[in-house]
């Protein structure tokens, strides 16, 4: 079971927290000139890597707030846990971090 | 004393070739999908001129991992045409293939816990008979009557307010699924490789001509890609986005029992699914981990919940032990429905996004990426399930046929 921090209350048992999928993803920044394959990209399409990825969490059983963590998908080591209003931290010395790829007419 | 001396090792039922320098058509990934598709482009096409590349060994991955059930009880035409499609190959396969793999169709019920879930299940059992599948609504009295075992007592936390039932759905053994295929695959031309992993791919312009592997380049006319859970890994290296997240999905057996359980339950709601190996075997499931994960294990407490429904539901398995658990990583896509066809790159074909439920399908998945690779355009039963559909917005949302929650 993994063991993630949430920002606010500390670390808690991952049955505390609900899973909201990649974060970073920016609502488009001009939604009325989005082509449909756009569309189709911000709402269907999602980085699937396989190493770090930054993840939102929800801590349903506790302060019921959403966060980011930095989670290796390989051996699901929680590398960082923080605030959406903190940018995403460098991890020094990885040099398998993903790169995401940039959202179809979003900013981040 | 003398030891008692082991029998003759069997004849291996396939060959062990070296990869040729090029092939009219590379499978990526030998699993059964892989080699269905191997199997019927031989035997539907006459391309024979085949390999299989596998980075472990053949049927290792998901193949190996699976629970092993077939049905064909989806909610909208374009799914149960193609699952039913499976199933009617699967009829048939055992006497094909001249290998008893031991198709059992011993039936499925998907039981309903809530309103809501017997109106799913009530419409979705009105959708399979209009689509010729065979399927029935029964009460909980005839529910436990084709599972005795079935606890269906009203004083239970979740109780089962009926079930959908499909006689003609049953479970296989899935390695031999996989040895079967792959012996005929085989005997009819088709390169097996194992130990032989894709790394990149070769291309030409926007078109793919080839894969770079962990035994060299390997050219090839068209690469159709079998790889489930790390299908958008690979296809990434082509330059392909895929819209599917990899999550790990995991099941576990008991120790062997006696005969008790005739016939494969499945619960979306309390998420539990068993059934029982020839061996004796208790065979369960239950849902996948939520988040992403390329680790073949799953989480601990996902067991604890699937115990906990499958003690309620089954009083006889209080004492069950669990001998092992095992993990696979599938690919999911926002619909729950697979993607089988082209791809931006021309000449690379995709055949992913089964999610938790690909071993049921594996004939017609063959079936269809064999014609897809063969003919350059997509077979009626595969034309629904593009990559394009997540542009056009023509989803096929199977979310609440596919029993397992992802």
């Amino acid at each position: 079971m993994l063991l993630i921090s949430c920002p606010w209350c500390g670390p808690r048992d991952e049955t505390e927290y609900h899973y909201g999928g990649q974060a970073h993803v920016p609502y488009p920044g001009n939604p009325a000139d989005l082509t449909d394959e756009e569309w189709a990209a911000y709402v269907f399409y999602r980085d699937n890597p396989k190493g770090p990825f930054a993840e939102r969490w929800m801590h349903g059983t506790g302060c019921r707030r959403w966060f980011n963590v930095l989670r290796d998908t390989v051996s699901y080591e929680v590398l960082a846990a923080y605030r959406l209003d903190e940018p995403r931290p460098a991890l020094p010395g990885r040099a398998d971090v993903h790169q995401p790829a940039e959202p179809a007419g979003g900013n981040r | 004393m003398t030891a008692t001396p082991l029998p003759e090792h069997p004849d291996f039922l396939w060959r062990t070739p070296e990869p040729r320098s090029s092939y009219d058509v590379v499978i990526v990934g030998a699993g059964g999908h892989g080699l269905a598709t191997a199997y019927y482009l031989a035997r539907n096409h006459g391309i024979t001129n085949v390999a299989v590349l596998e980075k472990g060994w053949l049927a290792g991955g998901n193949m190996a991992r699976n629970t092993t059930i077939i049905r064909s009880n989806y909610l909208w035409d374009e799914s149960a045409a193609i699952y039913e499609h499976a199933l009617g190959l699967w009829e048939r396969l055992p006497e094909e293939l001249d290998y008893d793999f031991l198709f059992s169709q011993r039936g499925v019920l998907n039981l309903a816990h809530t309103l809501q879930d017997v109106r799913e299940g009530v419409r979705r059992v009105n959708a399979n008979r209009l689509n010729g599948v065979d399927a029935h609504w029964l009460e909980p009295d005839e529910a436990a009557k084709v599972c005795p075992i079935l606890n269906v007592s009203p004083r239970t936390r979740y109780p089962v307010l009926g079930a959908t039932f499909q006689p003609r759905a049953g479970i296989a053994k899935h390695d031999h699924v996989a040895w079967a295929l792959a012996r005929r695959a085989d005997e009819m031309g088709v390169d097996l490789i194992q130990g032989c992993e894709v790394t990149g791919f070769l291309k030409d312009g926007d078109r793919v001509v080839g894969v770079e592997t962990s035994r060299g380049r390997i050219l090839a006319g068209r690469v159709g890609l079998a790889v489930a859970g790390h299908s958008s890994v690979l296809a990434e290296r082509a330059g392909v986005r895929l819209p599917v997240q990899s999550h790990p999905l995991q099941a576990l057996v008991s120790e062997l029992h006696e005969p008790v359980h005739p016939t494969v339950v499945m619960s979306n709601h309390v998420h539990v699914y068993v059934s029982q190996a020839h061996k004796g075997e208790l065979v369960m499931g239950a849902g996948v981990d939520a988040y992403n994960g390329y680790g073949q294990r799953g989480s601990f407490h996902v067991i604890e919940r699937q115990m906990a429904a499958a003690v309620e539901l089954f009083p006889v398995f209080a004492r069950a032990h669990v001998l092992r658990t095992w993990g696979g990583i599938v690919d999911v896509t926002p619909d729950a429905s697979p993607i089988i066809g082209t791809t931006p790159v021309e000449d690379l074909y995709v055949n992913c996004g089964w999610g938790t439920g690909g071993f049921k399908a594996t004939p017609a998945a063959g079936w269809t990426f064999a014609h897809t690779i063969a003919t350059g355009e997509p077979h009626p039963l595969n034309a629904p399930f593009a990559l394009g559909r997540f542009t056009t917005g023509a989803l096929i949302d199977e979310h609440g046929a596919a029993a397992v929650a992802h």
